[in-house]
């Protein structure tokens, strides 16, 4: 009976704490993002490599006219599967304002891979000018924080309507999306069919560069992911079978008390 | 303590005579008599122990790379996710560690309440466990801060202005506490040199615990007193390993969220760096402070000359510090709500009750919830001010066993434990 209550009262506890921790899903007033078979999904999940790569291509000829990623090196490209000659060639088209000259005058050289990617704008206040007093957010991190991650990034780029349902009025320079909160959003669609030409000859749909770009930003975010589970898996089977020796090494020890 | 231990080793037998640290160790870690019916459940306090060092280990790490200043915080912590050599390890062990510590202890305290290990002659041992719970939220809360995302900067803002609802001088206590006008630059550095100080009171307030534990030794599941050797067993071998499967078993868990789901407990919008001019549509706390969170939230009307939001400070504040007289409101001298058949019912939906009150702090204040959280906070204290001081009279507890070995192993042999044998 108490046995019974013990075991009962840790589901409780369990699955109050599951409703707390639950995640603020509830709070968003937006659909639910339809979800989508990621290959970082699970346990063993690893990033689609031709995917993130193709993400790259959106994120540098779509993307990246507005938003930066501040926080991303062009050197951590490597986990994507570039090569450091394609690294150095890809930072090479960036410049990048340095500090200083023997002179002590600023100059600007191409970017190195050590460099994080360079933002579109050099400051807030210019971003902000250039998008109507929007600041387009940085995108490294963007995965991790939006509520549905993956699911929802996904479900913004391809969630516009050309047409508003009726009854909802956009206020200027709005469009409408199914699911970004509130269904106004100041970013233009920014995915059309063709607008990025893949070099491995996919087919730029509209939902295929989402994936792609969705992909590649789920890698940005945690570039830790794959290191991290596969790290798991042995740390937690080797702690599986270190427990069942502790039990029954437990139950060995205890046998003359009972 | 047994000064009359010899020591094989000539250096240990040196060292003791003169420091008897080993005696002191053999004393409370390997003879030190334990109840011998201790269940699972009594696990929780070696585990809370483990991971407040954990948490001060992998602390340390982390603050070798941090940057307390808020131009850098934000990205000083992604600097260690992504180029620190295992910083992602060390920040995600110390991330759920956090969750892990509260789960842990509120594991630790409810067994407290279930088995009545705060009445006589452990009433100090109770409080300081009071004292050491009011130190961690301290500690969680700054250490939330910290990363400079949008819930650290609001959850900051938001309970730092709690104490502008004291009377004429609660402004400028908040003014004081801030460093400045606002949540800024002054602030984060107090909170990180907070953070780094309170785990070491921690620490202190533990040792104390302990040391109050081992005066009157460890209660049981029974609630009765040990009344000899045959009631004990030696904490070492039998507790030690019974600790280190548990330890084994928690560390699944715990590992299981730091490699495979790392952002569980926390929030999305912690990742987005801090914005004093964009405030989150719901600021919420971490989930250990949400049933706090919502006995804060739970008045909304004054009451005489006394604001709602003062009420809703007191009653949060109140709701913690009431358990330091929790060995006196409740009477009855039945410790175990084994033998106690109705305080037994009460103890469940006492935890149910808090489970609610998490559920509420979680929802925005808003239709429902609000009467729920009135509701669930009137419940809360009327537990302890109500139910508690009247069952103390009306229960009729269950006939106790006659000892911990009468009622373990009937008729059966015990298992003196060496130190109390001698």
């Amino acid at each position: 009976m108490s046995r019974m209550k013990q075991l009962l009262s840790a589901a409780a506890v369990s699955i109050g704490l599951s409703l707390v921790a639950a995640g603020p899903g509830e709070a968003a007033e937006a659909t639910a993002p339809p979800e989508v078979d990621w290959s970082f999904n699970g346990m063993f999940g690893t990033f689609d490599r031709a995917s993130a790569q193709r993400g790259l291509e959106v994120y540098k000829q779509v993307c990246a006219s507005c938003h930066g990623m501040d926080l991303l090196p062009y050197r951590a490209l490597v986990g994507i599967g570039l090569t450091p000659e394609q690294i150095e060639a890809l930072a090479e088209t960036f410049e990048v304002q340095d500090c200083c000259t023997e002179e002590g005058e600023p100059f600007s050289r191409p970017a190195k891979p050590a460099d994080r990617f360079i933002s579109p704008y050099p400051n807030e206040q210019a971003a902000r000018f250039a998008n109507n007093g929007a600041l387009p957010p940085d995108l490294t991190l963007i995965n991790k924080a939006r509520i549905g991650g993956a699911d929802y990034i996904h479900a913004v780029l391809t969630g516009y309507e050309e047409t508003p349902p009726e009854g909802v009025t956009l206020m200027p320079g709005m469009y409408y999306n199914r699911y970004f909160p509130g269904h106004q959003i100041g970013m233009p669609p920014p995915l059309s069919e063709g607008v990025v030409t893949y070099s491995d000859g996919t087919e730029a749909t509209v939902d295929q560069q989402a994936r792609d770009v969705t992909t590649f930003m789920a890698w940005a975010a945690e570039p830790e992911t794959e290191q991290r589970r596969a790290m798991g898996v042995k740390v937690l089977l080797f702690l599986i079978v270190l427990t069942a020796f502790l039990y029954a090494l437990k139950r060995k020890i205890w046998a003359d008390v009972h | 303590m047994d000064a009359n231990k010899t020591w094989k080793n000539p250096v240990v037998a040196w060292i003791d005579h003169r420091l008897p640290i080993f005696s002191m160790m053999n004393a409370d870690l390997v003879d030190y008599p334990t109840p011998k019916n201790l269940n699972y459940w009594w696990n929780f306090g070696s585990l809370a122990g483990i991971v407040l060092v954990i948490m001060i280990l992998t602390g340390i790490f982390l603050a070798m790379h941090y940057t307390a200043h808020v131009d850098h915080a934000f990205e000083s912590v992604e600097r260690i996710m992504r180029d620190v050599n295992y910083g992602w390890l060390i920040r995600y062990l110390h991330m759920n560690g956090a969750s892990m510590f509260f789960i842990v202890v509120y594991i630790h305290m409810f067994r407290g309440l279930y088995y009545g290990s705060y009445k006589a002659p452990r009433e100090v041992l109770w409080m300081l466990g009071v004292f050491i719970l009011l130190a961690m939220m301290a500690t969680a809360f700054m250490g939330y801060v910290l990363p400079w995302g949008q819930m650290s900067f609001w959850g900051a803002t938001v309970i730092t202005n709690l104490f502008s609802a004291i009377p004429l001088v609660g402004e400028s206590i908040v003014i004081w506490l801030w460093g400045g006008f606002a949540v800024d630059n002054p602030t984060l550095n107090r909170f990180y040199a907070l953070h780094y100080l309170l785990p070491f009171v921690i620490f202190a307030l533990v040792f104390l615990h302990l040391w109050a534990l081992h005066v009157h030794k460890s209660n049981n599941p029974l609630g009765i007193d040990v009344k000899g050797p045959q009631d004990t067993i030696p904490f070492s071998p039998y507790y030690t390993i019974k600790d280190a499967f548990g330890l084994g078993a928690f560390l699944i868990f715990y590992l299981g969220f730091v490699f495979f789901a790392p952002n569980f407990f926390g929030e999305p919008d912690n990742y987005i760096k801090a914005n004093p001019l964009v405030t989150p549509p719901h600021i919420v706390p971490e989930w250990y402070f949400l049933p706090f969170y919502a006995i804060l939230r739970a008045i909304t009307f004054d009451i005489w000359f006394i604001p709602a939001k003062l009420i809703g400070v007191i009653l949060m504040f109140g709701s913690i510090l009431i358990l330091l007289f929790l060995p006196w409101l409740d009477r009855s001298p039945v410790r175990s709500a084994k033998f106690r058949p109705i305080y037994r019912q009460f103890f469940w939906l006492f935890l149910v009750n808090c489970i609610v009150l998490g559920v509420v702090g979680k929802n925005p204040p808003e239709g429902h919830w609000i009467w729920i959280g009135q509701l669930t906070t009137a419940y809360y204290f009327a537990h302890f001010l109500i139910v508690m001081p009247l069952l103390s009279y009306l229960e009729r507890p269950r006939q106790l066993p006659s000892s911990i070995s009468a009622a373990v192993t009937p008729g059966g042999l015990g298992i003196p434990a060496r130190g109390a044998a001698e």
